[in-house]
């Protein structure tokens, strides 16, 4: 039986862990499509033909979908999943709202963020924060799995698989959306991003980050931060890196004016080099840092953004 | 109206967390036990609801062994009217923790159910969205900001871009995120006073709930550890080592 992996997108392409999602699912069954369900979600749904390993698209067009409302969304799975042997959507934001609910409907478990594919039916995935992992079979005809984008490769484009349109299930009327406060920016989205400047209490003010926007801007890379410094209010809570927030693995993490809390570490310790910046030569960071300095970051990120060449 | 809010029993936060020997799970023996801190900011939020006159009752519920009593006694600390305990000492998933608030649900007909995102031990953030789903209810998940007036509710949510808004019809199941509230602490005359709030113990049988676990673990493992690095002193030194060691810059 074929996988089925849910795709969130922005009505032009689908979000970048799709591809991560597809090489999972392609490691639980023979044959892997993708529903892209939205409301004039066609280029999207192109953009998921294009990926690698994918046999078939399905295109659900319906306005109910057009912003990804779980309560619409989750009976249009329900009704293809019987010809599955996998339900797979990306750990993120939509994947964590609707995947639960398609599960209880479906009256089975749900795997969450799977970091490893053991066998079709079994699934490596973190626990306490990423400091136990367990190993965990499900005996349910239906699997409902999330998988943690980071921990598969992104599957490549160059694919060209059919699209299928099929019909909707309509709106329930229980939910809509009303809009969104989404952060602007112009660098790269955090969890893709190969590298990632973060900020801790540290930094003191929202102003101080201005510094290290300096730092990512020649770096090209994507801006984080720890759950504290969200809770002051220097940054948007989707900056936030950890067990309750982003989890990310870019080839370089910067960790600037951060403690290291178990919870912080959840988000950031898959990264491949990691760099600390930070006063106390006690603090934990230094216990994950392949690079540590020890000193005031006022005086050490200006250095360091002068010291770099611009990418 | 009633509001119900889950309080689930975990390690404490700050413990740092061991796996048995025989990789069956986590030592929990002799280990500091909380509320979940996601639950202390969902019986906040209900507390608030009934300082604004929004709620008449708030029924505190757990679902585990005997010691989630505990658990439920803070909440009731905290402002909660009464608990509810679900008692069983077997594993509970979250599917089964989902049906069991249903049928809780089924019986106090609540307005509205605040549970946390998500449990810091097992991090499955599932039941509250399982919870809806087994109603037919609406979800807020990941709950920034939560504005309830006539029927419905105004949720602004935690995303993965920033924040989104949704309104959704009541009854509504809310999970809540980490800038929902600041929870307060119980003060000593209120925790004295809730050591006579009532709490009533259920057997997951009464309840006509099947709880059997449908993920079985097949082991728990540590995580493989990091190397330690080293400690540079000067930013050039720092650079030298990215770009020629590394090669990351
Ligand atoms: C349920 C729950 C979930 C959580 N989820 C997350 C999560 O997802 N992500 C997360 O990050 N946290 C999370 N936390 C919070 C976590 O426990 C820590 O409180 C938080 O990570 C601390 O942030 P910080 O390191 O920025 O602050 P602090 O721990 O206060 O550390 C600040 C650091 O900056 C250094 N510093 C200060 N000034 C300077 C200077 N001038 N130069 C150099 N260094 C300086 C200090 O030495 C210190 O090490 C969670 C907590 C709970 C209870
Ligand atoms: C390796 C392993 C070992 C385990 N060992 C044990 C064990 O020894 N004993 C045991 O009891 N369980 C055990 N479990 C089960 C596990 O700890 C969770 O209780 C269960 O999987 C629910 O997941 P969660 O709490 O992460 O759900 P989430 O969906 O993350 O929880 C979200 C919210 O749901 C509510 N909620 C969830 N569970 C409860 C509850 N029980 N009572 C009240 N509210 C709740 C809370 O509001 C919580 O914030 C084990 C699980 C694993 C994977």
């Amino acid at each position: 039986m074929a996988v089925l992996v849910v795709a969130a997108h922005d009505g032009k392409t689908v979000r970048s862990n799709v591809a991560n999602a597809v090489t999972a699912a392609s490691q639980m069954g023979p044959e892997v499509h993708v529903l892209v369900a939205g409301s004039n979600a066609g280029e999207a749904a192109k953009s998921a033909a294009a990926i690698q390993g994918v046999a078939k698209v399905l295109n659900a067009e319906d306005a109910a979908y057009a912003n990804w409302l779980a309560e619409d969304v989750a009976p249009l799975v329900v009704k293809l999943a019987p010809n599955y042997s996998h339900i797979v959507m990306a750990a993120d934001s939509v994947g964590k709202n609707v995947a639960p609910r398609v599960a209880a409907l479906l009256d089975v478990a749900q795997v969450s963020e799977a970091i490893k594919v053991e066998a079709p039916d079994t699934f490596v995935r973190p626990i306490y924060a990423g400091n136990a992992m367990a190993t965990v079979q499900t005996a349910d005809k239906i699997k409902v799995v999330t998988v943690r984008p980071t921990n598969f490769k992104a599957a490549a484009t160059g694919g060209s698989a059919p699209v299928e349109q099929i019909g909707g299930t309509g709106a329930g009327g229980l939910a809509s959306y009303v809009g969104a406060e989404l952060s602007k920016s112009e660098r790269p989205e955090l969890t893709s991003a190969k590298i990632v400047v973060s900020g801790g209490r540290g930094l003191a003010s929202g102003e101080n980050f201005k510094m290290l926007e300096a730092l990512a801007d020649k770096l090209g890379a994507g801006l984080g931060a720890s759950r504290a410094a969200v809770d002051a209010g220097y940054v948007p809570n989707d900056y936030q890196v950890g067990q309750t927030g982003k989890v990310v693995a870019p080839d370089l993490y910067i960790a600037i004016g951060i403690s290291g809390a178990i919870q912080h570490l959840a988000g950031m310790k898959d990264s491949k080099t990691i760099v600390a910046i930070n006063k106390d030569e006690e603090a934990p960071i230094f216990q994950v840092a392949d690079y540590g300095i020890v000193g005031d970051l006022f005086q050490i990120v200006p250095e360091l953004t002068a010291a770099v060449e611009k990418k | 109206m009633k509001v119900l809010v889950a309080v689930k029993r975990v390690i404490d936060y700050n413990v740092k967390i061991r796996v048995k020997a025989d990789n069956t799970g986590v030592e929990t023996a002799n280990v500091k036990m909380s509320m979940n801190p996601f639950d202390e900011i969902a019986v906040e939020e209900a507390i608030r609801m009934k300082e604004k006159g929004q709620a008449t009752e708030i029924i505190a519920f757990s679902a585990g062994p005997a010691q989630c009593q505990e658990t439920i006694r803070t909440a009731l600390a905290m402002g909660a009217d009464r608990g509810v305990l679900v008692q069983t000492d077997a594993e509970l998933q979250p599917l089964a923790v989902a049906k069991l608030m249903k049928a809780v649900v089924d019986k106090e007909q609540p307005g509205l159910v605040i549970v946390g995102k998500q449990a810091i031990d097992d991090d499955s953030n599932q039941t509250g969205q399982m919870l809806a789903a087994l109603l037919g209810w609406s979800q807020g998940t990941f709950a920034n900001k939560l504005n309830v007036a006539d029927g419905s509710a105004e949720v602004k949510r935690e995303v993965d871009g920033g924040l989104e808004n949704i309104k959704i019809k009541l009854p509504a199941v809310i999970t809540t995120d980490l800038r929902l509230n600041e929870p307060r602490y119980a003060s000593l005359p209120n925790i004295m006073k809730a050591k006579k709030k009532p709490i009533e113990v259920l057997a997951p049988d009464a309840l006509g709930v099947d709880i059997a676990p449908r993920l079985k673990v097949l082991k728990v493992e540590e995580p493989p550890k990091r190397k330690s690095g080293i400690k540079v002193k000067t930013v050039a030194e720092l650079v030298d080592k990215l770009k020629n060691e590394a090669g990351v810059i």
